[in-house]
């Protein structure tokens, strides 16, 4: 296989990461005023991912940066045609991230709800926009012959974006919810189990619109195959969360969150970001790739790493399995 | 009004803003992780509390530090695309090499072990939790190479050759990209600089409590380390200082010119090094100033006679090379930065030597105007290294990269100079308001001092750290 294709799914792979790892806590900061009753039950809430955001959260620096790394052209038409859609992703993970370490600085309540604000608002906003940003990278935008998108931030939020945006929305809201019942003990987790029923209903009739259109308008063969497996994936997990198996639930979730990024890479395919105005500025594998030698280097690197960077992250996840339960957070002295 | 929405100007002052803010906290997460993890071993070796309290004290102003490095960070990354995305065309193959290294390498694994830190004291046997806060000192030291390597590339490009027919530079050598001569001086000029910086509020914080007369069996061994650090990193941040400006000379000698405007080529007793000038802003011309002869000379080249170009003569040599422009920096930023970084390291170098002499054999001073100026050693270290960037990076204009790619010719063209203001206002903003609140909550966590760490075991004789939860 061309090392610049190979690239093109390593950088699905890293976004599938992405979205898998900091959806889920995306929705767990979202479900903040729907299952945070009081002090304690948010402070069980935030710290069911307190150990593992941030390295969550790395996973879009490390795509952005192997984007920036691989296809240089994209990482430059992406970043300057979505400015202001970014820069209010940027400033809500500004927001959100120190939030989880402020928060508890200060015993006023007064202080603790500012930041749980900030969090609900920090973990929606980029839930939201970047369903958006990718429906319309998949849609195409327009560019001119320097491949410089030439469009506004309104024409960024057509219809078929938004309802992108609210298909992750929705589908991380779920997938975090129910990581709470998967993390959490008693009253909380049922009423996490009982939310996530209801959000996930939306999230499927959501998520097939959203399919559905993205098949029929740039829906190749491979699409329609990871289209499928991230449908039966999240009515599956679904009906997990019905029946009270919240381990196979999450995990039919993240499945759901990884083929539909497949599909979605699937259906971009061998573009990276279509031009709406003129095939002929459209920006390819091909021409958006950086050379053979420093993908050579990238591909060694890469190589190496991943398993070693694969088994430490999954041994945090082994390290913090347990439940977090009221007991605990009002035991610990703070 | 045109002016004012001028999307290079404000691209510019927007890079040098999140730049020198994201870097307010770099320093502080490399120095104090490293703090922590040698007081913890401590702890780890004897098991005394005052060892565990010096560790937890330091370790929660790393943490509320760490936050705001992470997430300006992101903006970083971010903004190479968003404001400088004919910058990123022309480089992103040599240059995203080494951004993507960093996270591959160094950042997914400091902030993996971070979390591990923070939040396993109590889940992971001793020895393994005092690895992680190694490794998150490691991963923080590691990922400052790569960023360093990126940054030597636009002051001395290495590695790459340039493709015309895609119109841009692409990498042919990652081993020379990884070993720039800029780099290889940079890093550990950088890195000891940071030792400095996390010793600077090692010092302070211990300097507050030894005033007040409090917290002594805690902030007595603290203010020691902070001391000794200072000196040891202080002299290790001149060595490599001095071998960064030698690779400054051979690589970029209009930087050194501007460094001490000089306009004329000197040499030998003339090459001297003004201390202090008055005189026009842009050193154009002098009223009075306190020269050293030779040093100049012996900065640049390591020998009393050698010649130091000046920028006169390297305009005119750019101009026959690059054509016609300006390829002189502002000066009175160069000159000026270059003077208060090694003013200011020199004298905390001083500070620090002067520190040990009064405590030493336990003895503690009792004028309190001893320790006003052991207070100040933070904020002055930070500013130090401050105005190093800005002397790096200001020092580089008018290139992006240096003799390949003129700043102007960098920037985002589709990106409107409403667009950048708009972000410019958000991050100014946002980025006042948090360094209000860090600010505070620093202050704050050092006048708590160092927390309750607990009742010694009474058959083991240590004392065992409690549960962490946000």
């Amino acid at each position: 296989m061309d090392l610049s294709v190979l690239w093109f799914w390593i950088v699905a792979f890293l976004f599938i990461g992405y979205f898998v790892l900091d959806g889920f806590d995306f929705g767990v900061g979202m479900s903040l005023p729907f299952l945070g009753r009081d002090e304690t039950d948010r402070r069980v809430l935030i710290n069911t991912i307190g150990p593992v955001w941030d390295l969550n959260e790395t996973w879009v620096i490390v795509a952005g940066a192997s984007l920036f790394a691989a296809f240089p052209e994209w990482y430059a038409t992406l970043f300057s045609g979505f400015y202001l859609a970014l820069l209010l992703i940027l400033l809500a993970l500004i927001a959100r991230g120190v939030s989880f370490e402020y928060r508890h600085q200060r015993p006023e309540s007064r202080w603790k709800r500012s930041f749980d604000r900030m969090i609900i608002v920090g973990s929606a906003v980029p839930a939201f926009l970047w369903g958006v940003a990718f429906a319309n990278i998949v849609q195409g935008v327009p560019l001119d012959a320097g491949h410089n998108y030439t469009g506004t931030l309104l024409d960024l939020l057509n219809p078929y974006a938004l309802l992108g945006g609210a298909t992750t929305l929705l589908l991380f809201f779920t997938h975090g919810v129910v990581f709470v019942s998967l993390k959490t003990e008693g009253e909380l987790r049922e009423r996490a189990r009982r939310l996530a029923a209801r959000s996930g209903f939306i999230a499927i009739v959501v998520a097939a619109a959203f399919l559905a259109w993205t098949g029929l308008a740039f829906g190749a063969p491979w699409f329609w195959g990871f289209a499928a497996a991230a449908a039966i994936a999240l009515v599956a997990g679904w009906l997990a969360n019905a029946g009270g198996a919240e381990g196979l639930a999450f995990s039919l979730l993240a499945i759901t969150t990884a083929a539909a990024v497949l599909a979605l890479f699937s259906a971009l395919f061998p573009e990276v970001m279509p031009a709406s105005n003129d095939p002929a500025n459209s920006l390819t594998i091909e021409n958006a790739s950086s050379s053979t030698y420093t993908l050579t280097v990238m591909s060694w690197t890469a190589l190496i790493f991943f398993p070693l960077v694969l088994a430490y992250q999954g041994w945090t996840y082994w390290v913090f399995r347990k439940r977090v339960t009221r007991a605990s957070i009002e035991a610990a002295a703070h | 009004m045109n002016e004012l929405l001028d999307p290079l100007l404000l691209a510019r002052w927007q890079f040098g803003l999140t730049t020198v803010y994201h870097f307010l906290f770099v320093p502080l997460t490399i120095g104090l992780a490293t703090t922590a993890a040698v007081f913890q071993t401590a702890w780890y070796r004897t098991g005394k509390a005052e060892y565990l309290g010096i560790t937890k004290f330091f370790g929660s102003i790393f943490l509320i530090n760490f936050a705001m490095g992470v997430v300006t960070g992101i903006v970083q990354e971010f903004q190479f695309g968003m404001n400088w995305s004919e910058y990123s065309r022309f480089v992103g193959d040599v240059f995203g090499a080494p951004l993507a290294l960093e996270g591959l390498l160094a950042f997914f694994f400091e902030a993996t072990f971070i979390g591990l830190w923070i939040f396993g004291w109590d889940k992971l046997p001793r020895g393994v939790h005092l690895a992680t806060i190694w490794a998150t000192a490691v991963g923080s030291i590691a990922s400052a190479y790569f960023i360093i390597a990126a940054n030597a590339f636009m002051q001395n490009p290495v590695g790459y050759e340039m493709n015309a027919e895609k119109g841009r530079a692409e990498l042919v050598d990652i081993g020379a990209l990884l070993t720039n001569p800029v780099a290889v001086a940079a890093f550990p000029h950088t890195i000891a600089a940071s030792f400095m910086v996390a010793a600077g509020l090692v010092i302070s914080a211990a300097a507050w409590h030894l005033a007040r007369n409090q917290h002594l069996d805690t902030m007595r061994p603290a203010l020691k380390f902070g001391l000794w650090v200072m000196v040891g990193a202080g002299i290790l941040t001149t060595v490599f200082g001095d071998q960064l400006s030698l690779a400054m000379v051979a690589t970029q000698p209009m930087k050194m010119a501007a460094a001490e405007a000089t306009y004329e080529t000197v040499c030998g007793a003339d090459a001297s090094f003004s201390l202090f000038t008055l005189g026009t802003p842009d050193g154009s011309s002098e009223l009075f100033s306190i020269r050293v002869p030779y040093l100049l000379s012996f900065l640049s080249t390591h020998t009393f006679d050698g010649c130091v170009e000046g920028i006169n003569d390297l305009q005119g040599q750019y101009e026959m090379l690059y054509g016609p422009g300006d390829y002189t920096p502002i000066i009175w930023i160069t000159y000026w930065s270059f003077r208060w970084m090694i003013g200011l390291g020199m004298a905390h170098v001083l500070v620090a030597v002067i520190g040990l002499w009064l405590t030493r054999k336990g003895r503690m001073p009792k004028r309190p105007w001893v320790w006003k100026i052991a207070i100040w050693s933070f904020p002055l270290s930070l500013a130090a290294m401050i105005v190093g960037w800005i002397f790096t990076e200001m020092g580089r204009q008018p290139w992006i990269v240096f003799s390949l790619l003129p700043t102007e010719s960098a920037v985002s063209p589709n990106v409107t100079g409403l667009d950048v203001l708009i972000s410019l206002v958000a991050f100014t903003l946002v980025y006042g308001t948090l360094a209000v609140v860090e600010a505070r909550l620093v202050v704050r966590a050092i006048r708590n001092g160092p927390p309750e760490v607990g009742e010694p075991d009474p058959e083991t004789g240590r004392v065992e750290p409690a549960t962490t939860v946000y």
